[in-house]
């Protein structure tokens, strides 16, 4: 698949980021286009889900930008850019292990006062996770990997993101499980969601991807179309394990 | 063949360790039921008026290890300051009420100054628990664990000399407002003051169940409890749900302070240690942590206080404190989560 010609919905202008002494992101600068699923590929420590989490801002960048809909977010703290439409999945799930499956999607629609609208995602979501509903009085901690990864992208759907952040959402699954995970990501991007993904599973994520950058320690190496990068040998040799 | 050999030896180490602490603990449920039973058979009258007694002062405890419980459950911070802060909501309550408004003795003018001073304290000490969080435990959200632990106890000083300053270093009496008439019910003395408790108490009780169980705030806070990241990335101010819950956890220290100054009748500037220890104790004993845990600790702590200080047949007030440590060395002993408390979940 080849990158959209829509405007840019997330711009990333030349940001550093860093825990204390540690440079875990150096002079990266991306854009993801309104409408795409935008891959972001890498070995570990990359500095892929500090990417994610600087754009979430659960980490304020060192240095450079980040432009949503062309606003200004970075430095403005987590709890409001969901209000902006950012939601993210995070990197091992990190739903609520102590809550039901039916209060940690209400926690996803946390910010959000239409009621009426509110039940309406509810119900895409148990729609496009049916195991959910399921499971929708269970402990959410009780469930198994996959079943907690739903509820974390569906926990996210909640929000009614225009932008969906997903951080490793086929890490520890089962590969039935994991080809799920990927049919739906398809799914909720028809449903008019733009999507930046971050997967070790390289080759899966590129497939899908309409455009996708490749990182190496905090560097932008390469980027490139999904699918040509994914036929290209040089990158499976890489990124792909051959 | 040797593994296999230590391997099973271990194993049947650790039935029989299992089966020793399976029948002792038995053994001392066992001696408890006996000696309640005793007391129950020899003089009902008296045993149900003990019961009462202790769900009285059991209710005070539960307020204040509610406290203890909140912010631990959102900070994992045990507030060594909390019993302090219980103790100034007190002697604010007197100054105010006793002092401030001369409402001395009942009548029905003092119940409703009583009921505005009921709001003012636990205004009072919501205000001050989110001032120590705000001035204090902010700064060191990210400092190691020891740090915030000591500024607690900082604190916990801090508190101690206003409160000494306020009302001096002797215990001073509080005529109350509330009637010290009793009344019976087949044969059980039930002080009116005991009502006001009760009234007093439950239903703040059932509020704070109500605020955290069923609120889009109390499900933030227990969000923010279990995870604080995700918690942002849910749009929650995870700095606001703290400040909240400190204000909740001051609110129940208050409501706990004017009821104690005005059943017991004295506030003192040491009053924060003893029953802050009472407090934390019920909390660790309820499972640190759980809001439930924290009532029913309480409760249990103050019914065994009670139990050993008026049951007939029974060690005696002077055993009381050893009483209630003994059950809880024991309790952590058997069951080292507390009763509601998850089992031996240790966070790292």
């Amino acid at each position: 698949m080849a990158r959209l010609n829509t405007p840019a919905m997330l711009k990333i202008n030349n940001i550093t980021v860093g825990y204390g002494a540690i440079t875990a992101v150096k002079g990266l600068t991306f854009e993801v286009r309104e409408g795409e699923i935008v891959s972001l590929i890498g070995s570990n420590g990359a500095g892929k889900s500090t990417t994610l989490r600087t754009v979430s801002g659960l980490l304020k960048p060192k240095s450079g930008n980040i432009e949503f809909l062309g606003e200004k977010i970075d430095g403005i703290p987590g709890h409001e850019i969901v209000a902006k439409g950012i939601c993210h999945s995070p990197e091992g799930r990190r739903i609520f292990p102590k809550m039901t499956v039916d209060e940690n999607l209400g926690l996803g629609a946390y910010l959000r006062k239409d009621t009426a609208e509110i039940s309406e995602t509810r119900e895409h979501v148990l729609e496009l996770f049916p195991r959910l509903r399921e499971r929708i009085n269970q402990k959410a901690g009780t469930m198994s990997g996959g079943e907690q990864q739903m509820l974390a992208v569906g926990r996210a759907l909640m929000g009614s993101p225009k932008l969906l952040i997903l951080d490793e959402p086929s890490m520890g699954l089962a590969p039935v499980l994991v080809d799920l995970i990927f049919e739906t990501i398809e799914t909720i991007r028809k449903s008019g969601v733009t999507i930046l993904l971050v997967e070790q599973n390289a080759l899966a994520a590129l497939r899908i991807a309409d455009y996708a950058y490749v990182l190496e320690s905090g560097h932008l190496k390469l980027e490139g179309d999904g699918s040509k990068l994914a036929d290209d040998p040089a990158i499976a040799q890489a990124y792909l394990g051959g | 063949m040797t593994s296999v050999a230590s391997g099973v030896a271990r194993k049947k180490k650790f039935t029989l360790s299992a089966i020793l602490i399976r029948i002792s603990s038995l053994l001392i449920i066992g001696v408890a039921v006996y000696w309640l039973g005793l007391n129950l058979t020899k003089d009902p009258h008296q045993f149900a008026q003990v019961t009462i007694n202790g769900l009285n002062n059991g209710l005070l405890y539960a307020l204040i290890a509610l406290g203890y419980t909140l912010v631990y459950g959102i900070i994992e911070l045990i507030n060594f300051a909390h019993g302090d802060l219980f103790m100034l909501t007190s002697v604010f309550s007197f100054a105010i009420l006793t002092e401030l408004f001369g409402a001395q003795g009942p009548s029905a003018k003092n119940y409703a100054l009583l009921l505005l001073v009921l709001l003012m304290t636990m205004a009072f000490g919501a205000f001050l628990n989110v001032s120590i969080e705000r001035l204090a435990y902010r700064r060191l959200r990210n400092a190691p664990k020891l740090a915030p632990l000591i500024t607690a106890v900082g604190i916990s000083f801090v508190l101690q000399w206003i409160g000494l300053r306020w009302v001096g270093s002797v215990p001073v009496n509080v005529n109350t407002v509330l009637p010290s008439g009793k009344y019976e019910i087949a044969g059980v003395e039930i002080a009116y003051k005991t009502f006001a408790i009760f009234l007093v108490t439950v239903p703040v009780l059932i509020l704070l169940a109500y605020v955290v169980d069923k609120t889009k705030r109390g499900r933030a806070m227990r969000a923010t409890a279990q995870d604080k990241d995700a918690s942002r990335l849910m749009g929650i101010d995870v700095n606001q749900t703290i400040t909240f819950t400190f204000a909740i956890a001051g609110a129940a220290a208050g409501t706990a302070g004017i009821m104690w100054a005005q059943t017991i009748g004295t506030v003192s500037y040491n009053l924060g240690f003893q029953l802050g220890l009472i407090a934390f104790t019920s909390a660790v004993l309820g499972g640190v942590g759980n809001l439930y845990g924290a009532v029913l600790g309480g409760l249990i702590i103050g019914l065994i206080q009670a139990y050993n200080d008026g049951l007939a047949i029974g060690p005696g007030q002077r055993w009381s404190q050893t009483m209630v440590f003994t059950i809880l060395i024991l309790l952590m002993v058997y069951r080292p989560g507390g009763l509601l408390g998850e089992t031996a979940q240790e966070k790292v």
